[in-house]
């Protein structure tokens, strides 16, 4: 049925309503099958109406804004590499009521249920192929049955701990599922997100709106993987396949949301069939993993051995029962496509009862029935591989639409089912309801399915009151058009009473100081390098700075100080002639590379200063403008990169893992002030290096009220090497150093004093004795030789 | 027959490296009916931090071993003696291909012995128009499994030249199979894509060859390291039969079962993550001596 939804001319919301329409044989989540607005959407609509479009473009801005500050994107792949993209949020949420969401809800707890039976069954007794209730070659061939995961009972008794579920209103109105993902899924994360900024958007409608809140959600998860762990010593890890991974993003937000440890597979070894994480402390014991890679990827040694990404062993460990994996290794069976075409029947059989919620209608072509009846009805249906995991409506070049094949050309649809049946299922082709997406003033009907989420706790399953939708670019309600290039959108249920306000933080009587977590030896290392390769830039645009100063004062590059920098400059990769911007570009990606790597430990203030720092150093000016411009644009980034350092040496709270950050920073600028000063505070420098050398060191003034003499060799090398309160000083930063390795683990052990921290005292020793002319050039290239040395034995010690 | 089998294999590096974990598959199975394990060890040198014995998902035994420490040598060892049982030549019971696929259709186990593990691709055996055509040249109506097995298995030891250097423990079953050469392992992964091209379930056996020929008869290829041969399922009444292409010929006592899979990577002797950064190399000895 088609129908425009019938508004009087009055209605403040007319004139977003315009040309709304259903389209036929579609259902529409605004409109009924009467042609009428669902009660439900009412105070929504008349909510948007009411607002002029200025006011809709600014508050929908004020939700992007909100995304990009998170630093909210998703990475598009195409052939020539991966691209971040920012989130594209469709503003308008999908509105379903409790009373409908209450019944979704038990269709998809049955389903949770039976999955697990399916589960125990085929990694246990068989019992499902046995009794010919599902095909033995539909699992034997499976490329997600693991047989070395056979026989082994998961601890604590479940494979199923998180699942979520793709779901679809069906042209009748019922819901439908048209998938199940079982192996890691993805979505709540991002679903959080999407409600954050949905509800930034409608800030004052949204507060008396009635929705239900998501934070118990996440707070039942939470406690329920908090729970699996044997005693609260140790933490709930997220194992995650890296920053490579196209949902990383949600990984590093969902382990600071939730107070998860990120971990990869290399942050983690098996001993004695525990699994262990690699720490700046040694081995620590985890014994919950929520995993978010692959299951084949998890163990190179018993599962796929190309497997970068995995720890050897894994598998063993959770055959010791030592480990709690949510979901089990071996749980992605589940999501093979064929199944759904057994599921009805295996409802019936393990659970005495029908399938709440229907599944998308699906045929597998190794039975003979089965076969014609996909063969006679081609041009309705999905063909694809049996076997395939993906969803229907995502392309994945190997499933072809029955229509698609010209009418003449029927006779290769029999010829390929003829050919591969039993590789093959047809899946009906749906037709997916629609949802309103503001465009251009108005509403527009897109097509939607909708990815629900479920847990199991301690009291049963929980459904997420919400989730994650995802909507069809073009209006072309087929599922099959629903392509990559959609948006996403947040998804209110709504009571008639008022919801409880809630939030993820405990109640206050419950008041406990969390653990100071375990610091993975990985994320140390980032730190570590994040600290080395900030300092880095710092002092390369110091020196670029130095060089364009002395050039505007002077009018040419052809003078012997110009010309000592420029060498000193090119050795650290930058040709003062040429342009700045991408060399120094390349340096702060350096930096946020490692910042990247260790988004879960870091603030997103912290991350957008250095996101802000990567646009400055692109927007550098070129050649042209050598001299004042560039030097002022210079000094401009050195601004901005103490406004990175104030956030975070100010603002981060003093775990482990800041102290590697800072004496990443430490290392790399009495490193490079050893070479600095040898280079110009060498006798053999051309005049006017000293001051330079203290300009560099950011010292001017401190020399001006220190001395009352002009620059000399001695002086500089006092301010600049042997000082204890300079924090530009070489002695200041051994001093750190020695401070913060005194403070790791390991330091304070009884016993002979490990290597590290006695060649820090020695090296520290070493330059409190000397005076200005004992410390010589020769001396400075060995103390830079001596700190390079300490940054391997720092290494060695935590990052091994 | 009884056998006395020792086996080792060695690996030594030009520096310190970390062996990690290691799966060994080297001791032989017991079969029953067929072998039997009458005593068997299997040492390391170095010793192992960590050390564990089971059986995999296909019943063959597989010792997990971890070290902790960085070693210039390492070194696995089995000794064992194995009663191989004479099987006495039967009835070939096997039905025609067209009813085999039935057959297999009905068959609803997926315990070890199952069919259905061994028809679809594997890790090292992938689907090959190229074999699978092979195969089809070699097929004539109306025969039963059993004697397509047969005769494919005498075609390809007619077709590929045994050469030990011209294959590597990686080589790619197809690439072997254009150039129709290799050895034990080339021709069993050639054999099972041209059978299981054809719908027939075929595995891949790993084991022992009896080191020193009956008075009066040739040394069998491939008696001084591992050998490799295939299993194919010919039907409920056929079961499996085990067929040597290499040396074209039935499986009977000389061979010495050590594991079953449905490829190389199920049952590779020593599979393991090995993390050095200098060469190494590797040699191995078996002696099978048969008691009398």
């Amino acid at each position: 049925m088609t129908g425009r939804v019938a508004t009087p001319p009055s209605d403040p919301v007319a004139a977003l309503l315009r040309g709304y329409e259903r389209y036929a044989g579609v259902a529409d989540e605004l409109v009924d099958a009467k042609g009428e607005m669902r009660p439900v959407w009412r105070p929504f609509v008349q909510h948007l109406g009411r607002l002029s479009r200025d006011t809709v473009a600014a508050r929908f801005a004020r939700g992007d804004q909100y995304l990009r500050d998170a630093g909210v994107f998703y990475r598009l792949y195409a052939e020539s590499g991966s691209d971040e993209r920012s989130w594209p949020l469709s503003h308008v949420p999908v509105i379903v009521h409790e009373t409908e969401w209450d019944e979704i809800s038990a269709g998809l707890i049955q389903r949770a249920e039976l999955l697990e039976k399916v589960a125990a069954d085929l990694y246990g007794p068989n019992k499902l192929v046995a009794g010919g209730h599902l095909p033995a070659q539909l699992v034997a061939q499976n490329p997600e049955w693991l047989r070395p995961m056979v026989g082994v009972v998961p601890k604590g008794g479940h494979f199923l701990h998180f699942l979520a579920f793709e779901i679809g209103r069906s042209p009748d109105g019922s819901w439908f599922v048209l998938g199940d993902r079982t192996q890691a899924p993805s979505g709540a994360g991002f679903a959080l997100e999407n409600r954050v900024a949905t509800s930034r958007v409608f800030t004052d409608f949204f507060a008396g709106a009635n929705v239900h809140r998501l934070a118990a959600f996440f707070r039942g998860f939470r406690d329920a993987m908090n729970g699996l762990r044997k005693d609260e010593s140790t933490r709930v890890g997220i194992l995650s396949p890296g920053p490579m991974n196209d949902t990383y993003f949600e990984h590093t937000y969902i382990a600071r949301y939730l107070g998860f440890m990120l971990l990869e597979g290399e942050d983690l070894v098996v001993q004695d069939g525990a699994v262990m994480v690699r720490t700046v402390a040694g081995l620590k014991p985890v014994d919950v993993l929520w995993r978010r890679l692959d299951a084949r990827f998890a163990d190179p040694l018993e599962l796929d051995p190309s497997s970068r990404i995995g720890t050897p062993g894994m598998v063993g460990a959770l055959r010791a029962g030592q480990v709690a994996m949510v979901n089990a290794l071996g749980s992605g069976l589940l999501e093979t496509r064929a199944f759904l075409a057994f599921l009805p029947r295996i409802c019936e059989v393990l659970m005495g009862e029908r399938l709440k919620l229907p599944n998308i209608a699906t045929w597998w072509c190794g039975q003979s029935a089965e076969r014609a009846y996909v063969l006679a009805n081609a041009e309705r249906m999905l063909i694809g591989p049996a076997l395939s995991n993906r969803l229907p409506f995502e392309a994945d070049g190997a499933t072809v639409q029955g229509r698609a094949f010209r009418p003449g050309a029927h006779a290769a649809v029999s010829d390929w089912i003829a050919a591969e049946g039993p590789a093959l299922v047809g899946q009906e082709a749906v037709t997916l309801s629609t949802t309103p997406a503001y465009v251009d003033g108005r509403l527009r009907p897109l097509p939607m399915s909708l990815r629900a989420f479920v847990v199991r706790t301690p009291d049963g399953w929980q459904v997420m009151p919400g989730g994650y939708a995802r909507i069809g670019r073009t209006k072309d309600a087929s599922a099959i058009a629903m392509q990559r290039g959609g948006s996403v959108a947040d998804v209110w249920i709504v009571s008639d009473k008022p919801v409880e306000a809630d939030t993820m933080v405990a109640a206050p009587e419950t008041f406990r100081r969390s653990e100071l977590g375990v610091l993975p030896s990985r994320a140390a290392d980032n730190l570590y390098w994040l600290g080395r390769y900030v300092e880095r830039v710092e002092t390369a645009v110091r020196l670029l700075r130095a060089w364009h100063l002395r050039l505007a004062e002077s009018g040419t590059a052809d003078r012997p100080l110009l010309k000592s920098l420029g060498k000193y400059l090119a050795a650290h990769g930058f040709d003062p002639v040429q342009p700045i911007a991408e060399a120094l570009a390349e340096r702060v990606d350096d930096a946020r590379s490692c910042a990247g790597k260790v988004r879960d430990r870091f603030s997103t203030d912290g991350w957008m200063a250095l996101s802000d720092l990567a646009a400055a150093a692109s927007a550098m000016p070129g050649p042209d403008h050598a001299g004042d411009d560039t030097a002022r644009a210079l000094g401009q980034f050195l601004r901005q990169i103490a406004g990175f350092s104030g956030l975070v040496h100010e603002n981060m709270y003093r775990f482990t893992g800041w102290r590697f950050l800072t004496l990443g920073r430490a290392l790399e600028r009495a490193n490079s002030m050893c070479w600095t000063l040898a280079t110009f505070a060498d006798a053999k420098a051309p005049e006017g290096a000293l001051d330079l050398a203290v300009e560099v060191g950011d010292s001017l003034m401190s020399h001006r009220r220190r001395y009352t003499v002009a620059t000399n060799r001695a002086t500089v090398i006092d301010l600049l090497a042997l000082d204890d309160r300079n924090p530009r000083a070489i002695f200041f930063q051994l001093s750190e150093i020695r401070n913060q390795i005194a403070k790791l683990p390991g330091s304070d052990a009884a016993g002979p004093m490990p290597q590290l921290p006695r060649r820090v005292l020695e090296l520290h020793t070493g330059l409190a004795v000397l005076s200005p002319d004992e410390l010589t050039t020769d001396g400075l290239l060995k103390l830079r030789g001596a700190t390079a040395g300490l940054s391997g034995l720092i290494a060695d010690t935590y990052f091994g | 027959m009884l056998y006395d089998i020792t086996a080792s294999i060695d690996y030594a590096y030009n520096q310190p490296s970390g062996l990690g974990r290691t799966l060994l598959r080297l001791l032989p199975v017991t079969v029953p009916g067929a072998q039997k394990l009458i005593a068997g060890a299997l040492t390391t040198a170095p010793a192992a931090a960590e050390r564990i014995d089971r059986l995999d998902f296909f019943g063959n035994p597989v010792t997990e071993v971890a070290f902790r420490e960085a070693t210039r040598s390492a070194s696995f060892r089995i000794q064992a003696r194995v009663e191989r049982i004479a099987q006495a030549p039967s009835l070939d019971l096997s039905p025609p291909l067209k009813r085999l696929a039935e057959e297999l259709y009905d068959y609803d186990d997926l315990g070890p012995a199952a069919p259905h593990h061994f028809l679809g691709p594997s890790e090292r055996v992938r689907p090959s128009a190229a074999m699978t055509a092979y195969a089809r040249d070699h097929l004539a109506k109306g025969e039963t499994t059993l004697a397509v097995v047969q005769a494919l298995g005498g075609a390809l030891y007619q077709d590929m030249r045994f050469d030990a250097s011209a294959t590597t423990v990686d080589t790619d079953p197809s690439e072997a199979f254009a150039a129709r050469h290799g050895v034990c392992q080339d021709f069993s992964h050639i054999m099972i894509a041209c059978l299981r091209g054809i719908g027939i379930p075929a595995g891949y056996v790993s084991g022992y060859l009896r080191t020193s020929p009956p008075k009066g008869e040739a040394r069998l290829a491939g008696a001084d390291a591992m050998h490799a041969w295939v299993r194919a399922w010919c039907g409920v009444e056929g079961g499996w039969v085990e067929f040597d292409p290499t040396n074209d010929l039935m499986v009977g006592s000389d061979h010495i079962v050590v594991a079953v899979g449905r490829d190389y990577d199920d049952v590779a002797p020593v599979k393991g993550v090995l993390r050095t950064a200098g060469r190494s190399a590797s040699g191995h000895s078996v002696d099978v001596i048969p008691l009398g």
